[in-house]
């Protein structure tokens, strides 16, 4: 396969999602420019211009028509997909990092770091029917530690937010009432990603601890571990094998130290249950900090350290077809 | 020099006067094909045919309809400003691999693990496996002999070479801590060189293997030729990978003939094989 090289970032990339369908790609990096794509020829449509700082992760609604960001300048916005029009700024004092929209796009989580003698935080606040109207009074506020949130999930109906964080703890949270439901310890180090299974009911880790996790949703208990050996920057599960594909790498600051081939800068394959890795994606000229998998689970986008996303098309007789059992 | 150069009155005239056959283009054939053949006019005033073919592949690909739409979406932001030609994405012009692991070596490994352990007793079951496993293959092999003799193929064995001792037919040897004569005690060597010989002489060597084929794809090629004895792969010792060559006895060496005279050239794994007997140990030094 040839992949697709879109070099739309200046800075290293932070988050990717596809949108439902999976036509769209929206990345988001270190510069202050989220970027509309198309997802099959890597065509660039737009990019949302408004934020100050570097953006660390979005959202986009159920039917594509807005998209949330979340921004170390302090605010979230909210922008028409197609149009790039910023429609509301939830403006706070803290730099926000991760966000998430509930079921049927009513609401947002967004986290705020540490900042200052300020601790981390979620806020729950509602996004109105037209989003120009949305308040920035949130709904629920849910008071953290000194250790930010770097990921935050909707599940079981939007009555439990999912949390991921830098202290290694995965949580659930009470919606309705901002308590904790349950924690769990899963890693020794930052948990730098998570995404749900198509049907919510698991969802998988990535951390610098050099493992990721997959865990059940309810209980929070670790079902299977990936060794990766080098830091796990990102991980998602396959819509339509049982496979998980993790990014990662050596360091950033370290790459240096060694050659490329140490650095491990791979897009890798792992098997769902058997916990093998058994293939790999090269191309990225530093760590990989982002992997996302097409809803239709054929293809896959990579975004580097490197500014660099890359679009995989994976082609029918060397992934799909045959697994690695048979290998 | 004002003479020979054309004037546009001219030119028109020249065109009608030696006209160029018309250009044609045949539809796509049944693979795909479209040829288009034009006649052009080089600066030397030499006509030149120019065939261009052309494969169109069509592509099936479901969208929703919405995505119809989106697709006729306008620019906006940075995107709104690229020029034409400075496009930020790009083809990789090289070929990515979907690269599959290969944990060959270390599986070679557990399994040598896991024999160990069996031969050390740990593990009852493993341990009776095994034994029950290596009698089958003693029984195979003495079975194979046999067969090779009552056909006539292979001579009466002296002494069943190695591990058979107790087949009867065999006066001296058979008893133990009997005299043996020391014609007899040779000749027990001699038949073992012999059928060594024997051996190498119904051995073919096959090279040019690709790097994961293992014994029973090797078996599997060569069994509809005869009887096979033995197949040995040269594994490399620090990757665990076959070193591309092999060794194949057969029992018969009609059946070795046979092999070498339909598989050599044979394509398999995407190569092509070489098939040939083996060279005996002396010559190859």
């Amino acid at each position: 396969m040839r992949p697709y090289l879109l070099k739309g970032h200046e800075r290293p990339l932070t988050q990717l999602r596809y949108n439902r369908e999976g036509d769209l790609l929206f990345s988001c990096a270190r510069d202050h420019n989220p970027t509309l794509w198309y997802s099959d020829d890597g065509t660039r449509v737009g990019t949302y211009v408004g934020h100050k700082g570097s953006v660390a992760t979005c959202d986009v609604s159920w039917d594509s028509y807005f998209l949330i960001t979340a921004s170390a300048d302090s605010s979230a916005k909210v922008w028409v997909v197609e149009t790039g029009e910023c429609l509301h700024t939830f403006a706070y004092k803290q730099p926000c990092k991760a966000v998430t929209l509930s079921l049927g796009d009513k609401m947002a989580a967004i986290s705020t770091d540490p900042f200052m003698a300020e601790s981390a935080a979620i806020r729950i606040v509602s996004i109105a029917d037209d989003p120009r109207d949305s308040s920035d009074e949130p709904l629920v506020t849910i008071p953290g530690e000194r250790s930010r949130f770097s990921r935050l999930k909707f599940t079981n109906c939007n009555a439990r937010l999912l949390s991921a964080g830098d202290d290694g703890y995965v949580r659930l949270w009470d919606v309705e009432t901002g308590k904790e439901v349950e924690a769990n310890k899963i890693h020794d180090d930052t948990v730098n990603d998570l995404q749900l299974s198509n049907d919510g009911t698991h969802f998988v880790t990535a951390s610098r601890d050099k493992t990721s996790k997959l865990v059940d949703t309810a209980t929070l208990q670790v079902l299977k571990t990936y060794q990766t050996d080098r830091n796990a920057n990102s991980a998602a599960i396959s819509p339509i094998r049982d496979h998980v594909l993790i990014g990662g790498g050596q360091e950033a600051s370290e790459v240096t130290t060694t050659s490329s081939r140490a650095g491990r800068f791979e897009s890798r394959f792992f098997h769902k249950i058997y916990q093998e890795e058994f293939g790999t994606v090269r191309g990225h000229f530093g760590p990989i900090n982002a992997v996302a998998f097409h809803p239709d689970g054929r293809s896959f986008a990579s975004g580097g350290e490197d500014g660099y996303v890359r679009l995989h098309h994976l082609s029918e007789s060397e992934y799909l077809k045959s697994d690695f059992l048979d290998a | 020099m004002a003479a020979t150069k054309m004037r546009w009155g001219d030119t028109l005239d020249d065109d009608d006067a030696n006209d160029l056959p018309p250009s044609t283009e045949t539809g796509p054939d049944a693979r795909g094909f479209k040829t288009k053949v034009e006649y052009k006019r080089n600066d030397k005033g030499e006509t030149v045919k120019v065939t261009t073919k052309t494969r169109i592949i069509k592509v099936e690909k479901k969208v929703y309809e919405v995505e119809k739409e989106r697709r006729r979406w306008r620019r906006f932001g940075n995107a709104l400003n690229e020029q034409e030609g400075e496009s930020v994405t790009a083809r990789a012009l090289e070929e990515i691999p979907f690269d599959r692991v290969r944990q060959q070596k270390q599986t070679q490994e557990e399994k040598k693990q896991s024999l160990e352990q069996a031969l050390q007793g740990h593990g009852r079951a493993d341990k009776n496996a095994v034994i029950g496993n290596l009698k089958e293959v003693l029984y195979q092999r003495r079975m194979a002999r046999q067969l090779a003799v009552a056909r006539g193929d292979a001579p009466m064995p002296d002494k069943p070479p190695g591990e058979d001792d107790d087949v009867p037919g065999l006066p001296a040897a058979g008893k133990s801590g009997g005299f043996v004569p020391s014609v007899m005690r040779n000749r027990s060597a001699v038949g073992e060189t012999m059928d060594m010989k024997r051996r190498e002489e119904n051995s073919v060597r096959v090279t040019n293997l690709s790097e994961d084929t293992r014994e029973d794809d090797l078996k599997e090629l060569f069994q509809p030729f005869g009887q096979i004895s033995r197949i040995y792969i040269a594994y490399d010792r620090d990757t665990g990978e076959n070193r591309g060559f092999a060794f194949v006895n057969f029992v018969m060496r009609d059946s070795a003939q046979k092999a070498i005279d339909k598989l050599d050239g044979w394509g398999y794994d995407n190569l092509i094989l070489r098939v040939d007997w083996a060279q005996p140990r002396a010559e190859r030094v």
